[in-house]
């Protein structure tokens, strides 16, 4: 007597759990059962599990009978014709899916040729276990899960071709790759999601070496000639909206070049972009700061309106403007109307991206690295038949983590190159390296995919062979140009005076809490108070009272809220935050008295 | 030069078969060495032990079990031990002590009778099975005779041992042998207190040392100790074969209690060291031993915690600044307080320059 479970709930026995299994499998495969229940029978416990509900991962995979595949070549040329699809399949019971816990009764085939007369299920392909984006690494059961993980990660960051009507479309931070290429070195998914008219990466040459060491820790040399012919170059996209907004009161935004008494106006310079109407044109150049929508809105408190003040002076300057370190050119204008009516103008700027040091590029395989080097040209190391690598990867980078699709495919796309043909490279059923080999032998390389190479700089012969061949790189969406900040002198904030925070508002990088104590541990008190002085302030305090007093620079006068114009007033250097410290004190009833006396 | 005299009696070791003149030569090499290896006048020794020992606290590895022979006996090591010790904490979460012997016990003679002896034995363990009858409103407790006899004991001292524990209106009898009858008297009649009875009885300490939970006999080199779970120093150290010199416990404030601080720091330096060494770390030990002379500076060992060495800064500023700022300012507010700002902390919080290395020295010349 087996207990019979539905969906973790026990509803009854059965004396024969198996056959019972059984039965609900082929009434399923039948059609008398939906295709979403799962059964299954755990004989150390003596239940059967009956699932039905959402939230369990299944798979398809293709039914055995007595050894045999239920999917037959009528079947396949059936689909091939499209007289059958594969959802025909699976309420035929041909394919069926499977949960995790039923997998467990199961005896799962990984090939047609591994199945016995034991055999339940064959997997339709390996690939079938992978991810959209995983099963596009190829030869990744050469490497270990972990990097064919994070290669996969990596791809959906690279910069590519992201829709065919980029023209026409504004889109929020987007990037175009250039002239973006299919690899060479593909699997049946790239086929299968039409990858050839989404490419989102560049076959390049790549040498395994060192140069010069400014290829360690996963850097890599790119040569300077490709990228002057188009190596990784993007075009990075960011659109500027404006709305003309209705306010209570019949109040309008205005789009136009605001006037000069508006308050917040910026400078007749950061305006000279715009046309008449207000909005730049396409093409123009740009740079941070400028202008690129003009809007002025309606004051914020009507209440501040007095009857003689004209309407042009109490409006707020509102426009559009580059942030913090952008610049480019306009690409597009629109305008339009949004859902309430409301004018809209949308405006689509575009930078040329051309790769840069640290900028980050990857392979499929999780070999990220950022460029750490641009040589020239003809700096380059090249081969014996004149080839000069686009890319320079270190050899260290393989030992550790074992990336050995990460070869293969430098073999398996050199093949490729040179014979003029696409490499098939998909899990668990790829062109096998012994091939490749012979292949590439017979067109005349060594077989082992190393070539003799020569410094580009002293021309002399390397002593080793250098391994050498062509591999599918992607750029990644991190570019410097969008993350670099430094900041010598900038905005601070209001209440404590301290430097504000953040690239965007052109902050500082904080010296922290453990930062601080390099600096004592190292003994370095006056650099410290140097670096700690940005809110350095010369606060007036009464001698007799110990307390903040009040210094009227316009009149010249020191005097002491507390003791009159009698105390002694001194200014007293420090931290603007401690002066804070010492209101917020008096704001808990504490009086903090301070002591003046000379420190000398 | 004063050289300390530990290195004075080295010196005077290593140069017994010297001529004076050989002497004298060795003596100055040995100063001048030993002043440049002093630390240095407003170097921030403080901060410096803090990182050293803190950063490599941030690669130790979070296997904080260690087990010491047998599955039931693990010792908590790593980052947690660390803190433990750090921190002052009174109970540890795994006290244990390294008992050595006296000869010639230290060869292995009665080793198990020792450790026995040491182990505590509750009265739970030498009862076989407790029955209460209700009836009668009287708790039957039958002895195991195996145990009885491995332990060297006879019913009677097990009855008299119970009877001292017992309060006022229980009665234990020796019904028969290895059967003890405990009845509530007459004015009584609660059934509740046989009950909570049952659980006091279990827990009624027959022989041994107290606290020492587990025992465990090991080789060490070519002598036999004893490694205990759970920890009783004065005990332990009372008894005639123990080597009272060489044994050791893990807890700090046992060793305050019978040996006093200048041992207790050295087993802040002993055990922090330990903790270090095994995670593969390497720290100097001046720098443990600076937290130690810290930790133990007023005469009882204080904690790097805000109830401890923290307390004990004279800047209400720079106590704030640690933890519980709101309650440090209101304290000194209470009885009018003043901060002289002498230390790091409160000048870091004015921006002024820190009495530390480049900012410790004064100006000689008079300012006009």
């Amino acid at each position: 007597m087996a207990d019979v479970q539905l969906n973790g709930r026990f509803v009854g026995t059965v004396a024969d759990a198996k056959k019972f299994v059984e039965s609900i499998v082929t009434e399923r495969r039948a059609g008398g059962v939906s295709k979403n229940v799962s059964v299954h029978y755990s004989p150390e416990i003596d239940e059967v599990h009956i699932e039905n509900l959402g939230g369990r991962l299944r798979r398809p995979l293709a039914v055995v009978n007595d050894g045999k595949i239920l999917l037959s070549d009528k079947e396949i040329v059936g689909l091939e014709k499209g007289s059958l699809s594969f959802t025909d399949l699976v309420s035929q019971g041909i394919i069926e899916y499977i949960d995790s816990a039923e997998e467990e009764n199961s005896l799962v085939g990984f090939f047609d040729t591994e199945i016995t007369p034991d055999s339940t299920h064959v997997t339709m392909h390996p690939i079938d276990m992978f991810g959209l984006t995983t099963a596009l690494v190829p030869y990744s059961n050469f490497s270990t899960t972990q990097k064919v993980n994070t290669g996969s990660k990596n791809q959906k960051q690279a910069l590519g071709f992201y829709a065919a009507n980029f023209l026409i479309r504004i889109d929020m931070d987007v990037n175009l790759l250039h002239t973006p290429q299919r690899p060479i070195v593909k699997s049946i998914m790239h086929d299968l999601l039409d990858y050839d008219s989404h490419p989102s990466g560049q076959n390049l040459v790549v040498a395994v070496m060192s140069y010069k060491g400014y290829n360690m820790e996963d850097a890599i040399v790119i040569n300077g000639g490709s990228i002057e012919r188009g190596m990784g170059r993007s075009s990075y996209y960011r659109p500027s909206v404006a709305e003309e907004l209705r306010y209570s009161g019949g109040l309008l935004d205005e789009i136009s070049i605001p006037d000069k008494e508006v308050r917040g106006y910026k400078s007749e310079e950061d305006y000279r972009m715009l046309e008449e109407d207000g909005i730049i044109y396409p093409e123009a150049v740009v740079r941070e700061g400028e202008v690129v929508i003009g809007k002025t809105s309606p004051p914020r408190f009507l209440s501040n309106l007095g009857d003689y003040q004209l309407a042009t002076t109490t409006r707020r300057e509102s426009s559009e403007y580059l942030k913090h370190g952008e610049k480019g050119k306009i690409d597009l204008v629109v305008l339009t109307e949004n859902e309430e009516g409301n004018r809209l103008v949308e405006v689509k700027m575009r930078d040329e991206r051309v790769p840069e040091v640290g900028d980050k590029f990857t392979s499929r395989h999780g070999q990220k690295g950022v460029i750490g080097l641009i040589v020239p040209h003809e700096d380059m190391p090249f081969t014996a038949n004149g080839v000069v690598p686009d890319l320079i990867f270190s050899p260290m980078g393989i030992p550790s983590r074992m990336t050995v699709s990460h070869l293969i495919e430098l073999l398996a796309a050199k093949t490729g190159a040179m014979g003029g043909r696409y490499v098939d490279g998909t899990v668990f059923d790829a062109e096998p390296q012994a091939d490749l080999r012979k292949e590439l032998e017979s067109l005349g390389f060594r077989e082992n995919g190393t070539e003799t190479m020569y410094d580009g700089i002293t021309g002399r012969q390397f002593q080793v062979k250098i391994y050498i061949g062509d591999m599918y790189y992607l750029k990644l969406k991190h570019m410097v140009a969008n993350k670099i900040h430094a900041r010598a002198r900038g905005p601070i904030q209001l209440l404590t005076r301290q430097p504000t925070e953040g690239r965007a508002k052109g902050g500082g990088l904080r010296l922290g809490e453990m930062e601080k104590d390099t600096f004592i541990a190292h003994g370095a008190s006056l650099l410290l108070k140097e670096r700690f002085n940005s809110d350095s302030a010369m606060v007036p305090i009464c001698e007799e009272c110990g307390l903040v007093a009040i210094h009227d620079s316009y009149k010249n006068r020191k005097f002491c809220p507390v003791c009159g114009e009698d105390g002694k007033i001194e200014f007293v250097e420090m931290a603007y935050a401690f002066k804070l410290l010492l209101d917020e004190l008096k704001s808990l009833c504490i009086y903090p008295k301070l002591v003046l006396g000379d420190r000398y | 030069m004063k050289l300390p005299p530990k290195i004075k009696d080295d010196i005077k070791d290593a140069t017994a078969n010297l001529n004076v003149a050989q002497k004298k030569i060795v003596q100055d090499m040995v100063e001048k060495k030993y002043a440049r290896m002093r630390v240095q006048a407003g170097e921030c020794v403080g901060i410096l032990s803090a990182e050293s020992i803190g950063e490599p606290g941030t690669q130790m590895t979070l296997n904080t079990f260690h087990f010491a022979g047998v599955a039931e006996m693990n010792v908590t090591v790593g980052l947690p031990r660390l803190i433990e010790i750090l921190d002052g904490r009174k109970s540890i979460s795994t006290p244990n002590m390294e008992v050595y012997l006296q000869p010639p016990y230290n060869k292995g003679k009665d080793i198990k009778k020792i450790a026995n002896e040491i182990k505590e034995i509750k009265m739970s363990e030498l009862i076989s099975e407790i029955s209460l009858n209700i009836a009668d409103s009287s708790l039957e407790l039958s002895l195991d005779k195996a145990i009885l006899e491995d332990l060297e004991l006879d019913s009677k001292t097990v009855k008299t041992l119970l009877t001292k524990k017992l309060k006022a209106g229980f009665k234990a009898e020796l019904a028969e042998e290895f059967l003890i009858i405990v009845r509530l008297s007459e004015k009584t009649k609660d059934l509740k207190e046989l009950y909570r009875l049952k659980e006091t009885i279990k827990g009624v300490y027959v022989k041994g040392v107290k606290g020492v939970t587990q025992v465990l006999p090991i080789k060490k080199g070519d002598e036999f100790i004893i490694i205990t779970a759970g920890s009783n120093f004065k005990a332990i150290l009372k008894l005639d074969y123990v080597d009272p010199i060489r044994t050791v416990t893990n807890d700090i404030f046992q060793i305050e209690e019978v040996l006093g601080i200048e041992a207790a720091r050295s087993a802040i330096i002993n055990e922090a060291y330990k903790v270090i060494q095994e995670q593969g770390l390497n720290v100097d030990i001046r720098h443990l031993m600076l937290v130690a002379d810290t930790m133990c500076v007023n005469g009882k060992v204080k904690g790097i915690t805000r109830y401890g060495i923290i307390r004990e800064k004279t800047s209400v500023l720079a106590r704030a600044s640690f933890e519980t700022p709101l309650r440090h300012i209101f304290n000194a507010a209470k009885i009018g307080e003043e901060d002289v700002l002498n230390s790091v902390v409160e000048n870091v919080m004015i921006n002024q320059p820190v009495p530390i290395g480049t900012g410790l020295p004064g100006l000689v010349t008079k300012v006009k």
